[in-house]
């Protein structure tokens, strides 16, 4: 296990996690080996090229693929089937086209077998919360691309998971509202402050939400540089118009340049 | 939007009602014989004068249909099923249904004859053949188009086998499963025609039939016309529950033409 990147206590933990698919001519290194941890209550961004395996390395700590050598510890158990303390969001919505908005934040109750009444007032608050109070008995389809990712983060929350695990949430949003959902983001994580895994290749959305940002190589992904981010929070227009945001954002530029990743 | 559910709904309406107009005045003015071709009107007082006789023939009929798309219900959905989940069925069984399409069933119609004689069984296994094979494509791509991530949440909430079929993949299949039950059913109303045409001694497809061979037009008219009516009837009764059961895709296509 690699010293520098993981410590005793960590929430969750990396652990030499390798992946290879089977191709027409052998198999392909997709991913790893690669080592690190997140604490407990941390805000951890894994950044890199498309292709680098970022996505793989979630679904594997979800338990929703398999590693092929290595694996992921969280709160101290491997991870051998799906992983179901946490909350998911995907860049597709991913929400069931025929439920309601409602019934899809929901659907952790028919699911999980929590009664609907526990659920109801959190689900209620948090559809207040991202905004999308009136159009809770609506179906996805009548919905905005944003609106519809919104009512996937509040399906990820409603159950108040410890872990949540997001893959390029924002991926398929426009600029102006993927800005307004990472405050909004922030403002809900403040609240609880779960553990999260955040897979971006967006620098300054990394650089804005995390605690940490893990810089990947491209294929076979592995850990390139970890960077503390040391910003105060919320992160306001101040905070990210500050020198210090700036400088940590050409840093991440700088490793993407040298390893031939951004070009001039 | 009422007023212009009920526009749409009259358009057709009005188009069928001028079909029947430029009908009856054509066959007036032209003088065209009864024989060759009945006036409307004629046919719907055919079908007044002989309502005892065509309702026998047309609950026969009925019966044929239904049986028949019962039949392809209850083998074609768990079928699907074994071909969408179990590999070894998708690749030694699928290709054999598939193939088994490309026989000309109404061709094969008559040896049914021979090996179940003329009772009902031959009639339910012909409309069966013509009738499955819809809900059959339509049930498979239901079960097997749904996108990975919907079951990727779910499994992230725990969800079992039996939670993942019926609150997952099943309702993901519903709006596919109903085009093939649409579909079915109308093709399950044509084989219990052909099969009535080949074997039976009752039924509006034999009628017709017998009506054709006594150049009794306006009585071959009205079997075809009450064949009409009970194929638009059993859609529009497929329709309708799709309508209750699926209201969030009824809505969506409604709203995205195409």
């Amino acid at each position: 296990m690699d010293e520098m990147s993981v410590a005793p206590g960590d929430a969750i933990v990396f652990d030499g996690l390798r992946k290879t698919y089977e191709a027409l001519e052998g198999s392909i290194e997709a991913l790893g080996p690669l080592s690190f941890g997140i604490r407990k209550g941390e805000f951890v961004s894994v950044l890199g090229p498309s292709g680098c395996g970022k996505s793989t390395l979630m679904l594997v700590a979800a338990g929703l693929d398999d590693a092929t050598s290595g694996g992921v510890i969280i709160d101290g158990r491997p991870i051998t089937r799906a992983f179901t303390d946490l909350g998911i969001v995907f860049q597709d919505h991913a929400l069931l086209e025929w439920r309601t908005i409602i019934g899809n934040v929901m659907l952790h109750s028919d699911l999980r077998k929590i009664p609907a009444k526990e659920l109801q007032p959190r689900a209620m608050d948090l559809i207040r919360k991202v905004g999308l109070e009136g159009f809770e008995n609506r179906y996805p389809f009548e919905l905005s691309g944003g609106m519809r990712q919104r009512a996937a983060i509040c399906r990820a929350l409603v159950h108040s998971p410890p872990f949540l695990f997001f893959d390029e949430p924002f991926g398929a949003l426009d600029a102006l509202t993927r800005e307004q959902m990472r405050v909004d983001l922030e403002k809900l994580w403040l609240d609880r402050r779960q553990t999260v895994l955040f897979i971006t290749h967006g620098i300054a959305e990394a650089v804005a939400l995390s605690d940490r940002v893990v810089v990947m190589t491209s294929r076979p992904g592995r850990v390139e540089r970890i960077i503390d981010i040391d910003l105060p929070r919320p992160r306001g227009s101040a905070v990210l118009a500050s020198p210090e945001f700036v400088g940590y954002c050409a840093v991440i530029k700088d490793i993407f340049s040298a390893s031939g990743i951004l070009k001039d | 939007m009422r007023k212009r559910q009920l526009l749409d709904a009259a358009g057709p309406l009005l188009a069928l009602v001028l079909l029947f107009l430029g009908w009856e005045s054509a066959v007036v003015l032209f003088g065209v014989s009864e024989h060759l071709l009945p006036r409307p009107s004629r046919i719907f007082v055919e079908i007044v004068d002989r309502a005892p006789m065509l309702a026998l023939h047309a609950s026969s009929t009925v019966s044929i249909i239904l049986s028949g798309f019962a039949l392809s219900v209850v083998v074609a959905i768990p079928l699907a099923l074994a071909i969408s989940f179990v590999p070894v069925v998708r690749r030694v069984v699928y290709p054999i249904v598939v193939f088994s399409q490309l026989i000309p069933k109404i061709a094969i119609a008559p040896l049914f004859i021979i090996w179940f004689g003329f009772g009902v069984l031959p009639k339910v296994l012909i409309t069966f053949l013509i009738s499955f094979f819809p809900i059959l494509i339509q049930a498979i791509v239901g079960f097997t188009s749904i996108k990975p991530e919907p079951i990727r949440v779910a499994r992230s909430m725990g969800a079992g086998p039996v939670d993942m079929f019926l609150r997952v993949r099943l309702p993901h299949a519903l709006p596919n499963l109903f085009a093939g039950l649409k579909m079915s059913m109308a093709a399950a109303a044509i084989g219990a025609i052909v099969s009535e045409f080949i074997a039976s001694s009752r039924g509006l497809g034999y009628l017709v039939l017998v009506a054709n061979g006594e150049m009794n037009s306006p009585l071959a008219f009205a079997g075809m016309m009450l064949l009409s009516l009970i194929g638009i009837l059993l859609y529009f009764i497929v329709e309708l529950i799709q309508r209750l059961t699926t209201p969030w895709d009824i809505a969506q296509r409604r709203l995205t033409p195409n």
